[in-house]
C-alpha cells in the first residue's frame, strides 16, 4: 500500500511497509527519536516520537503509515512531553556533556538541544553504575545508557550474535552482557561489530577514539539533529521547492514551525565538511 | 619571617581577648578564599591567615575514568587557565601512549605551544587589566566604588580597552587551535586533533602586530607605576623566597616544556635541569588544619625552609634570558632594578607578568610564520605505559599532573600540584607581612583591608584550581547539646587516624 499522509500540514507520501517516522524522514520531516534507527526493526521504547494520529496517541516509529492519516507532531503539548522525557533520561543516568567524549556527536545531547532543554527539571538520581573497561577495544559506560535496545538489536540482527540484553524492570533495568563473567572481555563482541558503534549516547564506545574529531567537525556542530537526521538531498530539494502542503488550512494556524538552529557553534565556526548521519 | 603570626597565642584566644576581622570573600581573584585576622585590644595583629574555603576534589573523581578523558575533564577545573590543565594532562597522557615530549610530531608541539602562548597572554591580560589595574591606577586604599574594571574603562578608556582586546586576542588564538575560547578539545594522546587552516592562520596574523604594540604599552605602564612609587612598591608584601620554574635546556624562559630550576634567595642555583618526572623526590606537600589548600615544600630543605614561589616572578628571576628580543630587553632592565641577583618584590609579579605578556605576543608572531602549524602530521604512538607525568608553566606557575592507569586504561591514581598551591606559604607570608607592617595597631577600615587583597592579588591566585585532596583533610565533628555543652567528639587527623571521645 502506498499513498499520502499529512504531518503538521505537510503532505508526506509513503511506500508500502513504511512506518510514519520512516515516511516522515524520507520527506525531510523530522520527528525526534532515540531508540529508532533507520534500517532497524521498530522497538518503540523511548516514546520520544509520540504523535497524535487521527486524534489518538501513537509512537511514530511503530505505527505503519496509512493513506489519509492526519498526524500532529509539533504541537506544544507533544513538544512539552518530549522535553520531559528527555529530562527524565538525563536525571536517571549520569550524563556530563562537558567532559563526555561523545559530546557534539551524541544523539541524546542533540535531541536535548532540539527540545530546548535548558535544565534537568527533575532531581538527579545519582545512579551508582559501574564502568566495564575490561574489553581491550570497547568500553561500556553504564552511566550513559538509556536502554534504547539498539545495541541489543544490532548484535542480534546485524552481527548475528547476542552480546547484549536488557535485564530487570523499572528502576532496576540494566544493560547486561552475555558472557560467563558478565564482562565484555569474555563476550564474543568484536570492535568491527555494528553493536560497538550503534549507541546513540556515549554508553558503548570504541576505546582510544575520543576527541579525534575536532570541534567544528562533529556531527551536530553546524547542523541541528532535525537536519542531520534527514537525507541531505531531500532537504536540498525541499529548500528549493518547499514542502508540499496537504491543504489543511485548519492546521496551519495552530502548528508551530519545525524551528532549527539548536547548534551552539553554528554562528561562529567556519563551515563544516559535508557531514552525514551515522557513525 | 612573619611565621609567628600564623597562630595566635592559645591563651589569648581562650581568654576571649582577641577580636576577629574577616575579609570574605577575597575579591578580584579566581575562586573563593578569605582572610582572617585576630586583633588584640590595641588592634595589634596576633594572627593572620589566608584560608581557601572551597573544595573541588578533581583528584578523586577522575579516578575510575578512562585516561583519554583527562585533558578535557581536568581543564574544567578552571575557566581562566583551562588550556594549561588541558596541556599538562595531555603531556601526561602522551607518556601513557608511549610518547615523550621529544617524540611529539613538530606540528603538534608547535600547535600546543601556540595554544599555550594564547592562554598565558589572555590570562595575564585578564589579571593585570581586569583584576589588578584598579588597585595600581587608583591606589590600594581608594574608595571601594573605584576599584573595578568599570572605573578603569571610564577614567582610562584607552588602557581599559587595550586590556580587553589583548585578552580577546589570546582567546581567539585558543579558539582557532582548540575550537572554543574556553574548554575546547585540541590535545589528544600523542598529538593534536587538528592543524590550523590557512584561513585561521591568516585571521590570527592580521592583528598580531597591534597586539605586540599593546603588550609593550602594558609593560611600559606597569614599569612606570612600579618605579614611580619607590620604595613602597619594592617593600609592600615583599618576602625573600626561593623560586621554582621550568627553563629551557639553554637556560631560557620556558612555558611549555623544560627542566625544573630552583634558585635560592641569593640567586644561587639549588636544582637545575631536573627531570620533572622525578618530582615526587623533589617536592612534598603538607596539610594544615585551617585551610583546604596544601603547602608544598622542597623535600631536601624541609617544611620550614623548603617553601618557594612560582609564577612570572619566579620564571623571570630564574631564567638566564628570554628568547624574544623585546621581552629580553625588558627582563634586563627589570633585573637591574632590584640591585641584587633576585628581585623579591611581591608587586614585581605584575611587572614580570607583563614581560611575559610581551614574550607571548612576540612568540605568537614568530610561530604564525611557521609552516608546521598547517601540517597534517599531528599524532604519533608508542608502547603503552601505566604512569604519566606532565608539567607545564601555567600563567600562575609550575603545574604538575601525575596519573596512573590500570591494564584496562582506567585512571587509578591522580595527583595535581596546582601553581597556586605552590604559592600557598608565600601568599600567607605576604598577608602576614602586610598585616604586621601596614595594619597592626591601626583602626581597620575597608580601604585599609584592601591592602591584604592587593598582596594576594599580586600572586594571581586561582583558588578553585588548587583544592583537591580528598580524605586527607583533618576533620573535627562535635556533638553539642541544647545548652551548648559538648557531648561527643570525633577527630580524624590528616594521617587518617580517628580519635573518638568526649572531653
Amino acid at each position: 500500500m502506498s499513498g499520502t499522509l499529512c504531518i503538521d500540514g505537510i503532505a508526506v507520501p509513503f511506500s508500502d511497509g513504511q512506518t510514519i517516522i520512516e515516511a516522515a524522514r524520507s520527506a525531510g520531516v523530522y520527528i525526534p527519536y532515540l531508540c529508532h534507527r533507520p534500517g532497524y526493526a521498530p522497538y518503540g521504547s523511548c516514546k520520544l516520537c509520540t504523535v497524535k494520529v487521527n486524534g489518538r496517541t501513537n509512537t511514530a516509529c511503530t505505527l505503519p503509515a496509512a493513506d489519509g492519516q492526519t498526524v500532529i507532531s509539533n504541537s506544544p503539548d507533544l513538544q512539552h512531553d518530549r522535553q520531559r522525557i528527555t529530562q527524565m533520561l538525563f536525571v536517571e543516568g549520569n550524563h556530563f556533556c562537558p567532559s563526555c567524549e561523545k559530546s557534539g556527536n551524541c544523539q541524546l545531547q542533540a535531541v536535548a538541544y532540539h527540545q530546548n532543554m535548558l535544565d534537568n527539571h527533575y532531581p538527579h538520581f545519582y545512579a551508582q553504575r559501574e564502568l566495564d573497561a575490561s574489553h581491550p577495544d570497547i568500553l561500556i559506560d553504564h552511566d550513559r545508557c538509556i536502554f534504547c535496545n539498539l545495541c541489543v538489536r544490532a548484535s542480534k540482527e546485524k552481527d548475528g550474535k547476542e552480546v547484549f540484553g536488557i535485564a530487570g524492570r523499572g528502576i532496576h533495568k540494566r544493560l547486561i552482557v552475555n558472557s560467563p563473567s558478565g564482562k565484555l572481555k569474555d563476550s564474543d563482541i568484536s570492535v568491527d561489530d555494528e553493536a560497538a558503534h550503534v549507541c546513540p549516547t556515549g554508553a558503548i564506545l570504541v576505546k582510544r577514539s575520543a576527541y579525534l574529531a575536532p570541534i567544528g567537525e562533529r556531527i551536530y556542530d553546524h547542523h541541528p539533529i532535525s537536519e542531520v537526521a534527514c537525507e541531505k538531498a531531500v532537504l536540498d530539494t525541499q529548500a528549493a521547492k518547499g514542502h508540499a502542503s496537504c491543504d489543511q488550512a485548519q492546521l496551519a494556524g495552530q502548528v508551530p514551525q519545525n524551528s532549527g538552529s539548536d547548534s551552539h557553534y553554528a554562528a561562529s565556526m567556519p563551515p563544516a565538511p559535508d557531514i552525514k548521519h551515522g557513525r | 619571617m612573619y611565621e609567628y603570626l600564623e597562630t595566635a597565642d592559645p591563651a589569648l584566644v581562650a581568654a576571649g581577648k582577641l577580636k576577629r576581622v574577616a575579609v570574605d570573600p577575597v575579591s578580584r581573584v579566581e575562586g573563593h578564599g578569605k582572610v582572617t585576622l585576630l586583633l588584640d585590644e590595641d588592634n595589634k595583629v596576633q594572627q593572620a591567615r589566608l584560608h581557601i574555603v572551597e573544595f573541588r576534589g578533581f583528584e578523586k573523581f577522575i579516578q575510575g575514568r578512562p585516561y583519554w578523558e583527562l585533558p578535557v575533564m581536568v581543564q574544567r577545573l578552571c575557566g581562566i587557565c583551562p588550556v594549561s590543565h588541558h596541556l599538562a594532562a595531555a603531556k601526561a597522557i602522551d607518556q601513557l601512549v608511549g610518547v615523550d615530549p621529544a617524540n611529539l610530531p613538530p606540528a603538534a608541539d608547535k600547535l600546543r605551544r601556540l595554544l599555550h602562548f594564547g592562554q598565558v597572554l589572555q590570562s595575564h591580560a585578564l589579571h593585570f587589566f581586569h583584576l589588578s589595574s584598579p588597585d595600581l591606577l587608583f591606589g590600594f586604599e581608594s574608595e571601594i566604588g573605584k576599584r573595578s574594571i568599570v572605573s578603569v574603562l571610564a577614567d582610562y578608556p584607552d588602557i581599559g580597552l587595550q586590556g580587553v582586546k589583548l585578552r580577546k586576542y589570546g582567546q581567539e588564538v585558543i579558539r582557532m587551535v582548540s575550537g572554543k575560547r574556553i574548554h575546547g578539545t585540541g590535545a589528544i594522546p600523542g598529538g593534536m586533533n587538528k592543524a590550523l587552516s590557512q584561513a585561521e592562520r591568516d585571521y590570527l596574523k592580521q592583528d598580531i602586530a597591534q597586539i605586540v604594540v599593546w603588550a609593550q604599552a602594558a609593560l611600559q605602564l606597569v614599569t612606570k607605576v612600579h618605579t614611580s612609587h619607590l620604595p613602597y612598591y619594592d617593600n609592600f608584601a615583599t618576602i625573600r623566597s626561593k623560586y621554582l620554574s621550568l627553563t629551557k635546556p639553554n637556560g631560557a624562559l620556558e612555558l611549555y616544556h623544560g627542566g625544573i630550576r630552583v634558585k635560592d634567595e641569593q640567586g644561587e642555583t639549588l636544582v637545575d635541569h631536573y627531570d620533572y618526572c622525578d618530582y615526587p623526590a623533589l617536592i612534598r606537600e603538607e596539610v594544615r588544619s585551617w585551610t583546604y589548600m596544601k603547602f608544598p615544600y622542597l623535600t631536601a630543605l624541609g617544611k620550614a625552609d623548603g617553601w618557594y614561589r612560582v609564577g612570572p616572578l619566579a620564571r623571570v628571576n630564574n631564567c638566564d634570558f628570554i628568547d624574544t628580543p623585546l621581552a629580553e630587553a625588558a627582563r634586563v632592565e627589570f633585573k637591574l632594578h632590584g640591585g641584587e641577583a633576585m628581585v623579591h618584590s611581591t608587586l614585581a609579579f605584575h611587572w614580570t607578568r607583563m614581560i611575559e605578556l610581551l614574550h607571548c605576543a612576540e612568540s605568537i608572531e614568530i610561530l604564525l610564520d611557521d609552516p608546521d602549524l598547517l601540517s597534517s602530521d599531528l599524532v604519533t604512538k608508542g608502547e603503552k605505559r601505566h604512569e604519566g607525568i606532565g608539567v607545564i608553566e601555567a600563567p600562575r606557575g609550575t603545574l604538575f599532573h601525575h596519573y596512573q592507569i590500570d591494564e584496562n586504561d582506567i585512571v587509578t591514581k591522580a595527583n595535581l600540584i596546582v601553581s597556586t598551591t605552590s604559592n600557598n606559604t608565600a601568599m600567607n607570608e605576604s598577608v602576614r607581612q602586610v598585616a604586621a607592617e601596614y595594619l597592626s595597631g591601626r583602626e581597620l577600615t575597608e580601604p585599609l583591608l584592601n591592602n591584604l587583597e592587593v598582596a594576594i592579588r599580586a600572586y594571581d591566585p586561582c583558588l578553585s584550581c588548587a583544592t583537591h585532596a580528598v580524605g586527607k583533610m583533618p576533620l573535627q565533628l562535635e556533638l553539642v547539646d541544647a545548652e551548648g555543652k559538648l557531648v561527643d567528639k570525633l577527630i580524624r587527623h590528616s594521617n587518617g587516624e580517628f580519635i573518638h571521645g568526649s572531653e
